[in-house]
């Protein structure tokens, strides 16, 4: 439908009326973090009065996209149009004069101060005064006219997530905000609260802010967004209108469509029972649930993955196993081993599995993080889980060096010098075959990886597949925690979809296809 | 302009940078010399300051008693710096920001001093030395194990906490002093089984092999190469040494691969402030003779500069602290040489330092001149 004013013929001041020009225009936008392209060559745009969703998958680009519009890193190439005019945003507060308010996964706020002095603070204000009752008047202001809930004078320490999230949002309001970025809002928040967000944001809306939400839940995306816009790996995908959108649509555009991948999948000649998890509950430190109730087996002879958005509980359910993570009363982890024998894993710390003898291997998400030591060298790295082997109080280094030598060579590693140059130093392919390569020489009969091939190229991918294959058909129970579908279906003999913490269901490799995984993994049991 | 971070640096890169740091820091100390001197009237020749301060630690241009003995002293508070180094040295290695071995030393002082006024004459003189050392000892790992026990059970800020174990550690020795006071209304030790008084020279270290006090410069030199030879390979080839990396490195990797982390950090700054306590007997048995509030005299402070500038390496330690020492030593010279007060030595003490630290910078980040690529 066309209004009577969008006939007549444009005239040059008609043109620069507000409404017509986008709030947000990235062109040609390309970020890079030494070899690895984050975001190449992106245009978006954003409109006023609408609000963008900015869907992918975890590490497509999102945030990065996002950090360069706030002020936090800026572009390697391309340009910025705020409200028509090109600019130059430096720092926060290039994005602040630019009435751009960006509201972060993590809060930045002082616990100490009530929600009216986070807001004013670091504001100019009046030499030497803070009027503390006209602040409040104008939070309440800015809340009786969006709908928020928010108590001025009530202390950040004193609040829920969902609280502080609002007094986040107020103080980009307050701040004279225009364009709203919120990242990944709804992680910390409960569905009510969830819902609340949203209204609120519909408010901003029809006062003419424009609002850019980043998730990657696709119900979410269909309730509050105007339009979508997709990346993948740092690609931009495209954008509909949510009308035309579905979620089948949006995970199609999201995963993107497969590269043929044809991951060979044997079957073993036999299963058998090394892993028995049962009703695993794990609370995080806020006392949050972050897995409820978990219950699988895992059986030598096959690869069981472990599909869900990110932050499901994956995490949580690895570290559980490995005795990183507290588990809650009432759950039982047993490890069978290879006798047959069970063993309660629950309660244990690492270093009782490791004095018990259990054969379990992990390659945990956050390589550099847990994993590894990214200032020691490989051999260092290579004897982290074995270095307490051997009598007395010295350090055997000729065995790992072995070690080492021998993953090097096998998986064809890398590097300037084995003995030498610190892990940190290396490809991240490399890195990942030192880790996924010493958990393999424990010769486990469990091995756990997680996002085992992230950030890592299509060869080394493959080496990682083909060995996570070996192992099981050398009867190895593998758990693969995945974010790739194709992937997960191409490799793994069952699935487990995880959502929210909860399993959604456990599925056969060969048979599922890649929607209602999808499906799955945003609703508990795929919406039936 | 723009500055990103290296990637690392080749180790004669390193050295030459901090050499050219070192030259640059003496010709900058040169025009302050000449700046002071055009102040009050007289001319200063920097390099004729230099060479005085070459003399107030090495006695060169003095006669060759002066000359050994100087030297010896020189040598010897080198040792006694980089002894308390090489107690930081794990702590450090483990990111663990002990800056109490000022208190570890002291109350290791206590422990020192206490067996020497109490015991000797009592037991025979070797027994006597074991309880010195060991009380020492324990009473600084004891100092030392405090703050790790805390940041272990609740995470406390081990920075402040060790800094504050500081004053407690002045106080009781404060304390002590009250209560080992000689002789009375003398408001100190006084030197302890001093000439001319019973129990002479017990407890003295150049005692130890009865050869005399003289001897104690070779003793002190020859236990803290030891020290260093064991730290060194403690840290290097032991299964404790590499747990202590790894957790400084990342807590949650330790975790995963079964170090228990509290453990660690209790264990390790038991042995950190151990260390730091044997200094506190080095410097009683060794040199004072006596204990004060001073006995440590911010030497726990200073070696924590000698810890990070030597990377923990305890050779490398030696090496930066002979440099320390051998600036406070000429310090104290050019002050009576040329009649400046020894502010004017520190604040070349302070130029030095400010360099040196500040050509950390640029062996960790790179400088780019002009405008960057778009």
């Amino acid at each position: 439908m066309e209004t009577k004013q969008d006939n007549k013929i444009p005239s040059p001041i008609d043109q620069q009326v507000p409404s017509e020009v986008p709030a947000i225009e990235l062109k040609g936008i390309t970020k890079r973090f030494g070899s690895v392209v984050a975001n190449n060559a992106i245009d978006l745009t954003l409109n006023k009065g609408e609000i963008l969703s900015l869907l992918g998958e975890n590490g497509s680009g999102k945030t990065t996209l996002m950090n360069m519009l706030s002020g936090i890193y800026y572009p390697d190439e391309g340009e910025i149009f705020v409200n028509g005019s090109k600019v130059e945003i430096r720092s926060p507060k290039d994005a602040f004069d630019l009435r751009i308010g960006m509201i972060h996964q993590h809060f930045k706020l002082v616990d100490v101060f009530t929600a009216a002095e986070n807001i004013v603070l670091g504001l100019p204000g009046e030499r030497g005064k803070l009027d503390k009752n006209a602040v409040a008047k104008a939070v309440r202001e800015i809340a009786d006219r969006y709908g928020f809930e928010i108590d001025p004078n009530q202390k950040v320490y004193d609040m829920s997530v969902s609280q502080k999230q609002t007094v986040e949002i107020v103080k980009v309001l307050y701040r004279g905000a225009d364009i709203l970025i919120l990242d990944e809002p709804t992680a910390v928040l409960t569905p009510q609260e969830t819902d609340k967000l949203f209204a609120v944001m519909k408010n901003m809306k029809k006062d003419g802010k424009a609002i850019i939400i980043i998730t990657h839940k696709l119900h979410e995306v269909l309730a509050v967004s105007d339009r979508v816009a997709v990346l993948r790996k740092g690609q931009y995908i495209g954008d509909v209108p949510t009308s035309q959108a579905s979620q089948q649509s949006l995970t199609d555009m999201m995963v993107g469509h497969a590269v043929s991948l044809n991951i060979d999948r044997p079957m073993a000649d036999s299963l058998k029972e090394r892993l028995r998890v049962e009703h695993l509950t794990v609370k995080n430190k806020e006392g949050v649930k972050k897995l409820s109730d978990v219950s699988f087996t895992a059986y030598g002879g096959e690869i069981l993955g472990i599909a869900g958005i990110a932050g499901s509980g994956q995490k949580e359910l690895l570290e559980s196993i490995a005795g990183i993570q507290h588990v809650e009363e009432g759950g039982n982890i047993t490890y069978i081993d290879p006798q047959g024998k069970g063993i309660h894993l629950e309660g244990m710390d690492p270093l009782d599995i490791i004095r018990k003898g259990i054969l379990l291997s992990f390659v945990p998400e956050d390589r550099f993080g847990m994993g590894l030591v990214g200032g020691m060298n490989i051999t260092q790295n290579v004897m982290l889980r074995s270095y307490r082997k051997g009598a007395g109080p010295m350090l055997d280094q000729q065995t790992p060096r072995k070690l080492a030598d021998k993953i090097v060579n096998d998986l064809e590693v890398v590097t300037p010098d084995i003995n030498r140059t610190p892990l940190r130093r290396l490809s991240g392919g490399n890195v990942q075959k030192v880790l996924v390569g010493r958990e393999i020489e424990q010769s486990p009969t469990v091995l756990m990886t997680a996002y085992a091939v992230r950030g890592l190229d299509i060869n080394t991918s493959y080496t990682i597949y083909n060995l996570l294959t070996q192992q099981k058909m050398q009867g190895v129970a593998v758990i693969y925690v995945g974010e790739d579908l194709d992937v997960l279906l191409e490799l793994c003999d069952r699935i487990l979809v995880l959502c929210g913490g909860q399993v959604s269901g456990i599925v056969d490799g060969r048979s599922i296809t890649k929607e209602q995984v999808g499906l799955m993994m945003t609703k508990v049991g795929g919406g039936e | 302009m723009h500055i990103s971070k290296r990637d690392g640096i080749a180790t004669w890169k390193a050295w030459l940078i901090r050499l050219i740091a070192v030259l640059i820091a003496l010709v900058v100390a040169g025009f302050v010399i000449m700046m002071v001197g055009s102040m009050r009237g007289v001319s200063l020749n920097p390099i004729k300051v230099y060479m005085s301060m070459a003399d107030g630690a090495f006695g060169t241009s003095s006669s060759w008693m002066i000359t050994k003995m100087r030297s010896w002293i020189t040598i010897r508070d080198c040792m006694i710096l980089t002894c308390i180094a090489i107690g930081l040295a794990p702590a450090f290695k483990m990111r663990f920001w002990n800056i109490g071995a000022e208190g570890q030393m002291l109350v290791g002082a206590i422990g020192a001093a206490f067996c020497m006024i109490n015991l000797a004459g009592k037991v025979p003189t070797p027994v006597l030395f074991l309880c010195m050392v060991v009380f020492a000892i324990l009473a600084g790992a004891f100092w030392g194990f405090i703050p790790g026990f805390f940041k272990a059970r609740w995470n406390t800020n081990e920075t402040l906490f060790t800094l504050m174990m500081n004053y407690i550690a002045i106080q009781l020795t404060s304390f002590c002093v009250a209560l080992w006071e000689y002789p009375p209304g003398s408001n100190s030790v006084g030197t302890i089984n001093g000439a001319g008084k019973p129990n002479t020279y017990i407890g003295w270290i150049g005692n130890l092999f009865k050869k005399g006090f003289d001897d104690d410069y070779m003793i002190v030199v020859l236990i803290v190469l030891f020290l260093a030879a064991l730290m060194y390979i403690y840290l290097r080839y032991t299964k404790q040494g590499y747990e202590i990396a790894v957790v400084g490195e990342s807590e949650n990797t330790a975790r995963y691969s079964g170090i228990r982390v509290p453990y660690v950090y209790m264990r390790t700054m038991a042995i950190s402030g151990a260390i730091c306590g044997f200094a506190g007997f080095l410097a009683v048995s060794a040199v004072s003779r006596t204990i004060s509030i001073d006995t440590a005299g911010g030497r726990g402070f200073t070696a924590i500069i000698v810890a990070w500038l030597a990377k923990m390496n305890p050779f490398v330690m030696i090496g930066i602290s002979a440099l320390l020492t051998f600036m406070s030593k000429g310090a104290i010279q050019i002050a009576s040489d040329f009649g400046l007060n020894e502010y004017v030595s520190q604040i070349i003490t302070g130029i030095i330092l400010f360099f040196i630290l500040g050509c950390e910078f640029f062996l960790n980040y790179q400088v780019h001149f002009g405008k960057q690529k778009q």
